[in-house]
Parts: C-alpha cells; structure tokens; sequence
C-alpha cells in the first residue's frame, strides 16, 4: 500500500505534539481558574463564620459603632461592629479619588492635548516611575513627612484620614492618569478638528468635546484608582493611626478594613470569633473588588453603546 | 470672561497641574535619595539588621527579595506561558473563555492583602508550609499570574496570523507553531511584562507580611545547601523582605535609627525597581530590534 | 451586472487512462455561519500540470483552495462538507491526520509570510521540526531548494541574514522554496503574486514553469494573463460555484459558458 495513504491515516508526531501543548495550555489556565474559585471559597467560608457560627447579626456587624471582638456587650453580644473601618475606607478611597482626579486629568489633558512631545517625553516616564514605586516607600514617606506636617498644621499625633487620603493621592494618580490618557487619545482626530472648524478655543474643544467623548473612559480610570485606593493595606495602615474608632475629623486616628486585618490576622487565633471577624473584613474587601469590577464592566458597555 | 481669556487660564493651569505632579516625583525621589543614599554602604548592604540598636543592616532581606523574586518568577513565568498561549491560540469564542477571562480580570484587581491572607490559609495553614519562602513565591505567584497572563496573551495577538497559517501550511501543529515561532516574534513585549512584573514582585509586601513572615533568621552564607535550616536557599525558612523590612521596623518603632535604616532600604528599593524598568526598556527595544533589523 | 444562467455548466472530466489525478474534490461546500460561501464544486487537479481559478472577487476561490488542504479548519465558523480525495482517500475526515496531509499538499499564501529567522531557517525549521536533524543534508536541502526557485545566486552568501531583509519578491520565492523543501506533491497558491511589482511576479511565474515537472500545482489569480500565461487548465468560479472548466487555451478562447465569455473579454471583473 502507499506510504504517504498509510502514514495520512496514523497519528503523526505533530498530532501528538497539538494535543500535549492544548492539554498543557489548559492545565495552566484552569489553575488561575481553581486560584480565584479557592479564593473565594476559602475567604468566604472563614468570612461567614462570624454570622452562622459566631450568630453575629449582619447587620449588627454593618453598622455597630464599637469594634473589640475580644469583649462582649451588656447582652451578651460581642462588640464586632464595622462600621468605623467601613467608613474609613470609603472616606479615604473617596477623598483620595477626589483629590486625584482633577490632577489625573489635568495631566492627561496636557499629555494629549495641549504640548503631546513635551509630555510624552518628561510626564509619561514620570507616571511610569511613579507606578512602580512600592506602596511602603509611600507609607514611609506619608510616615516621615506628612503625618509630621498634619501634626504641625492641625496639631493631634498627624495620623488619620488625611494623612492616609495624602499618601493614596500619591499612589493612585499615576494609574488614573496613564488610564486617562489613553482615553484622551481614542477620541478620534477628527472630532477635534471638527470642533476647531466651528472656531471653538482649543479650551473649548477639549471641555466640550474631547472630555464628553472619553467620558466612559475617564470614569473607568477613575473607578480603577479608587478599587487600587480601597485595596490598599500598608501605606495606609503606617499612616492613619490604627483606632477603630468613628472618625469625627480628617486629623484622628482612624482605621480602614484593610489596617485592621494587617494588623489584627497575626495576634489572633484561628477559628476564634477575633479572628473569624477579620475574615468577614476580609471578605468585605473581596466583595467590593467585585463591585468596583462590575461597575468597570458597567461603564464599559454603556460607553460602548454610546460611541 | 471672555472665551480667549478662559483658553488661557485653561492651559495656565494644565500646565501648572503638570508641573506639580513633575514636582512630586521629583521631590519624591530627592527625599528618599537624599535621605537614604547616604546611608546605603557595602557593611549596610550585606550586614544583618538589628532590631535593638542602631548601625545595622539589609543583608538578608535583600537577599531574600532577590531569591523569592526568583522563585516566584521560576513558577509564574511558564504558567503564564502556557495560560497567555491558551487564551490567544486555542480558546475558542464562547461563554466559557469569557468566564475564564472574567476571573482573570477579578484575580488581577484583588487587593494584595485579601490574596496574602488567602496564601496564608492555604500555603501556610492547609499545607502546612509555614511562614516560607516557598509560601511567599506561591502567593507571589497567585498576585502575579493574572497580568503576566494578559501581557503574553496580548503580545502574542500581536502578532500577524499570517505567521501562524504560514506554520500550519508547511504540516506543522499549531504548539510547535506558536513556541517556536509565534513566541520569539512576540518575545520583546513578552519580556518587558515579565520584568515589569518582577519590579512589583519586588516591591510587594502586603501579600508577604502573612505568607514569607516577618522574621529574617540568621544566614550560613558559606552553606548551600537548601535542605539545611539555615543555607540562604532553604525554602522552608522565614524570610522577611526588604518592603516588608520598612514596613516593619516603621510599625513597631523600637529600633533606633528606624528611619534611616528604611530611608536606605527605600532608596535600595526604588533603585532597583529603577533598574528593573530601565532594563525592561532596553532589553523590549534590543529584542525588538534584534528580531526585525537584518 | 446581469444575472447568469448558473445550473448551466461545462467542467471536464478526466478519464483515468488519459490523465492521472493528483486532487478531486466532490460536491464541495464551505459555510461560515450559516452562509454558505461554496455551494457544491467537483474538480479534478491532474497530475504534474499547472491548473488556474480564476473568477471575479467574491466568487470563492480562496476560500475553495484554502479548504483543500483544509486551511479552513483553522476559522472558527468555517464548515467544510463534501469529498476532497487524495490517493484514494477522502481527506475531509476526521481520521486523517491534518498535519501530515498539509505536509504532501503544501500552500503559498497572498503575502509572503517569511518566518522572522533567517534566511536558512526559514527553510530548514519544518523539515528539522519534522525529524530532519543531519546537517550536510538540511544544507544541502537549502541549496536545492533555493536553486529551484531561482534565488540561490542572489542569497547564498546571506543565508544567515534575516529573511525579513529581502524583497516582496524574492521573500515570495523563499515561502515557494520552504513548502518544496517539505517534498510536497500538490502545491496550493493563493495570488501569490498578486503583492509583488511586475518584475518579481514574472520572476515568480517563470519559477512555476520550472516547478511543473515535479508539482502539481493550483494556483487562484485575478490576473487573467497569469492564468493564460502559467497555466495548462483553467476553472472559472462564479458565485460559490465552479461554471466551466477546461484547458487554459480553451477557456480564453473559445468559453462555452457565457458567463465565461464575458468575464474573459473584461466585460466584468
């Protein structure tokens, strides 16, 4: 019989070879797969303890005021109310975001808009710098220099939701800003040119066209640097005093999910309500990475829809 | 106010916005340069630290940086491979490639403490590794996988599928295809992911202080042995890295000359993530020259 | 343009004691989706001649040559049914091996497509990949091959220089060289001289003549003189469909069909 008719109807080494490498293929991405599943699982588990094991009520925990696990109240309740790390977070995820924001797309603006060489060349390895640089050198800084100003200008020990506010500014402007930009620069050419033909300023043609049309863009950089912001552990924690306590001003100690859980996972034991409490800290900062993903996801489509 | 004057103001201010964030960096870099470089000596680099008294140093811990960076990368950078390869050459258009990128994308916006307090159930708890090496490159891994993932997946989509059909046509499998020909095309973008990453990697502490622990045992430098307890390459041993130095000795304040040592830690760290991304720079650029010049 | 009579068709057949077939199809049909883009064609390529597609663009011979070796397999709606025999064997089933058929029935595609290596490589990397490790005779292969193909005198002192460095042309007759250095026996060409200035294009048709006596050869063209010129049969394509097919001579004088007629004398194109 004909070789090649014979060798056509066997399995060649290249057949062989295609299947090893999808298998291999698959392999690795249904382990990134099992990461996130065991993921959620895991801080899931631990993190509803508190509420079917421990009998904390959810809503106790939402919006109680006084967090000492270790303590019990008049009832017999343990003191495990969030509320102050949960108000902790969003003010300085909020604060931060407020502060950056206008910076961010400031310097977008002038990167595409008004001097593109001159930005390109000395503003976008800035950003990049910035990027890279890890999150306890901001801590450090925000330790050794803003908390010492705070405390200067307002008096108080400088810790608190200022400081931390300061410090995730910093950290967050650069994403904002290379987002920002890269939002500026979709927004076809011709739209500008359009908007200078009708003898609009360039000011004009940039607040009333360019900036509409990124829009979409604009938020999701925005909503990016703030899931960066309420994620943020170590700078924040050097920096905003560690008082679980209700913030009555910018400049107290304060404290914010992620604060407490550096420092409280280490001194407590495992499966107790301390720690099984953390956990449901934890898995608040989970679910929230959630939303700020699905709120990405939400702007997206809806500027797709748009454009 | 009339128009032209708002144009002015407008670009007077963008052009003062620019300047500020410039003025940040810069007095950012001079801070920590000018703070720390004075400190950073050869006895700073190579001594170990002292937690009660002034005058000691980074040695294991910049050693422990670079050797969980390593570890951390060995494991990462062919799982990526094979994971960024998967979703731009095999994964067909459906709902499940959709879930699979989904998760990706959730895994990449974690915040690094909620994915070191899952290393820590895990690696540490379940498997019993302890505070590690091995458990740090683990969850190094875990942080990192999701955005080594995408570069690979976005350099090699890159490429033109004419390549790719140009493979196939001459009989062979699209793995052979894409390792061997696909791959190195894409190498430039691919590598400076893979260095840019390795810059985070380095700088991470979040995602170690519960995982590689936050203690630095003393090192048997003349021992290499990694099945000794205390060769440098032992990856059962604790290893508190640099980030994870400065966090600490700022957190508990008991060691005296905490701010210049983490001045000079600092400066140690932000000139290697310099390095890091100056390097990637070259090497993207080189690789890409060396691949499409003659 | 008007519309044609297009159950009417005249397609040769071959008798087996008059010409050896390399390649048949039967009764072919390609979908994507559910848009059927060729609706049923039977062909027979015979043995060591060159045979011409031609038609106007949209009438699917691209997407007719490219499921010949099943290039198709590779989009992801593409549906391919219908026969495509090879050696007595339909090799539109799943129990052919793919990558060794595409190793006999070799393809050169509209843009040359040089591998970002070297000259060398680019011819030795498939052979190696497929077992060929000794190095006089990858060396020799190069020769050969590039001699084929007339490109030997202009590259032997540059083989190891990057193949990207050449001209469309001469990049053109390197993809030629790198398919006959698998030993293919049908060679598919999809325009693969519609990129390339006149020059190389005649360089790259007189390169066929030369290969004709090995290969057979099919080879797609929107360009009428190419097909008159190179080929010894031509087909003319028409909407999905194969209307007339016969010898080139033939065809580009005396059509039976009139959708033929017309689109040989440039009434549409």
């Amino acid at each position: 019989m004909d070789p090649i008719r014979q060798r056509l109807l066997k399995k060649s080494r290249q057949a062989k070879l295609e299947k090893r490498g999808r298998l291999i293929g698959l392999l690795c991405i249904s382990l990134i797969v099992l990461v996130v599943v065991a993921i959620f699982y895991f801080v899931a588990s631990r993190g509803l303890a508190t509420f079917y094991h421990d009998k904390v009520n959810l809503w106790d925990f939402l919006t109680k005021q006084v967090w000492n696990p270790g303590t019990k109240d008049s009832h017999g309740v343990p003191a495990v109310g969030a509320l102050p790390m949960i108000v902790g977070s969003f003010l300085v995820t909020i604060f931060a975001a407020l502060v950056a924001t206008p910076f961010a797309i400031g310097a977008a603006i002038f990167m595409t808009e008004i001097s593109p060489r001159r930005g390109m060349r000395i503003l976008k390895p800035v950003t990049e710098l910035l990027v890279g640089i890890p999150s306890v050198v901001y801590g450090f800084i925000g330790l050794t220099v803003v908390v010492p100003v705070i405390r200067r200008l307002f008096g108080g020990t400088g810790f608190g939701i200022l400081a931390g506010t300061c410090v995730l500014f910093v950290m967050i402007l650069p994403t904002v800003t290379s987002m920002s930009v890269d939002a500026l620069k979709a927004v076809p050419r011709y739209y500008r040119d359009a908007s200078a033909a009708l003898g609009a300023t360039r000011w004009q043609t940039i607040y009333k066209v360019v900036l509409r049309a990124a829009m979409p863009g604009l938020l999701t950089a925005i909503v990016f640097g703030m899931a960066r912001a309420f994620g943020e552990a170590l700078a924040v924690q050097m920096v905003i005093g560690n008082a679980a306590l209700m913030p009555h001003n910018l400049v107290s100690p304060a404290a914010t999910l992620t604060s407490v859980l550096t420092l409280g996972i280490g001194n407590t034991i495992m499966g107790s309500l301390e720690n099984n409490a953390l956990w449901s800290l934890a898995l608040i900062l989970l679910l929230m990475s959630l939303v700020f993903n699905l709120v990405i996801r939400w702007i997206g489509r809806k500027g797709a829809v748009k454009s | 106010m009339n128009v032209k004057r708002q144009d002015k103001l407008a670009t007077i201010i963008l052009y003062v916005i620019a300047g500020a964030i410039i003025l940040v960096l810069v007095a950012l870099l001079a801070f920590i340069l000018i703070q720390g470089l004075p400190h950073v000596s050869w006895h700073f680099l190579t001594a170990p630290a002292r937690a009660f008294e002034a005058g000691g140093g980074i040695g294991i811990q910049l050693f422990n940086s670079f050797y969980l960076l390593v570890l951390a990368m060995l494991i990462s950078v062919p799982l990526s491979l094979g994971a960024g390869i998967y979703l731009s050459e095999y994964a067909k258009k459906n709902w499940l490639t959709g879930l699979i990128r989904t998760s990706i994308e959730i895994l990449s916006s974690l915040p690094s403490v909620v994915v070191g307090l899952f290393g820590f159930l895990i690696f540490v708890i379940q498997f019993n590794f302890g505070f590690s090496i091995l458990s740090g490159a683990l969850v190094l891994t875990v942080f990192n996988l999701p955005l080594l993932t995408r570069n690979v997946e976005e350099s090699l989509a890159s490429i033109s599928h004419a390549q790719r059909e140009a493979g196939l046509a001459l009989g062979l499998s699209r793995w052979e295809t894409v390792l061997k020909i696909i791959v190195p095309e894409a190498l430039p973008g691919i590598v400076t992911g893979m260095i840019l990453g390795a810059g985070r990697v380095f700088g991470e502490a979040a995602a170690l202080i519960y995982t590689a622990g936050q203690s630095a045992p003393a090192l048997d430098f003349t021992n290499w042995n990694p099945f000794y307890i205390a060769s440098p390459l032992n990856p059962m041993r604790p290893a508190e890295t640099l980030a994870v130095h400065i966090w600490k000795i700022n957190s508990e304040g008991i060691m005296p000359d905490a701010v210049a040592v983490s001045a000079g830690a600092s400066a140690v760290l932000i000139v290697a993530v310099l390095i890091f991304n100056l390097v990637a720079r070259w090497l993207g650029q080189r690789l890409f020259k060396k691949m499409t010049s003659s | 343009m008007q519309a044609y009579d297009l159950t009417q068709t005249a397609l040769k057949k071959f008798s087996p004691e008059e010409q050896e077939i390399a390649l048949s199809t039967q009764n072919l049909r390609v979908f994507y989706g559910k848009h059927e883009q060729i609706k049923g064609i039977d062909l027979q390529f015979p043995r060591y001649k060159i045979s011409a597609i031609i038609g106007p663009s949209g009438s699917g011979k691209s997407t007719y040559l490219r499921s010949l070796n099943r290039m198709n397999d590779e989009v992801s709606n593409a549906r391919v049914t219908g026969k495509i025999c090879y050696r007595q064997l339909d090799i539109n089933q799943r129990n052919i091996d793919v990558f060794e058929m595409r190793k006999h029935i070799g393809m050169v595609f509209q843009r040359p497509n040089p591998f970002a290596k070297s000259i060398y490589d680019n011819i030795t990397f498939a052979p190696k990949q497929h077992g060929l490790k000794d190095k006089t005779k990858l060396d020799q292969l190069v020769e050969t091959t590039l001699k084929q193909v007339g490109l030997w005198k202009e590259v032997k002192d540059s083989l190891t220089k990057s193949a990207l460095a050449l001209s469309g042309g001469q990049q053109q007759r390197l993809c030629i060289a790198r398919t006959i250095a698998m030993k293919p026996d049908i060679l598919l060409l999809d325009e693969p001289a519609s990129a390339l200035d006149p020059l190389s294009t005649s360089v790259v048709e007189d390169t066929l003549a030369q290969l004709k006596t090995h290969y057979t050869m099919i080879i797609v063209t929107h360009n009428m003189q190419q097909a008159a010129r190179v080929s010894d049969y031509t087909a003319f394509f028409y909407d999905g469909r194969a209307l007339e097919y016969g010898a080139t001579s033939q065809i580009f004088t005396h059509p039976e069909i009139k959708a033929t007629d017309d689109y040989v004398s440039g009434h549409f194109g």
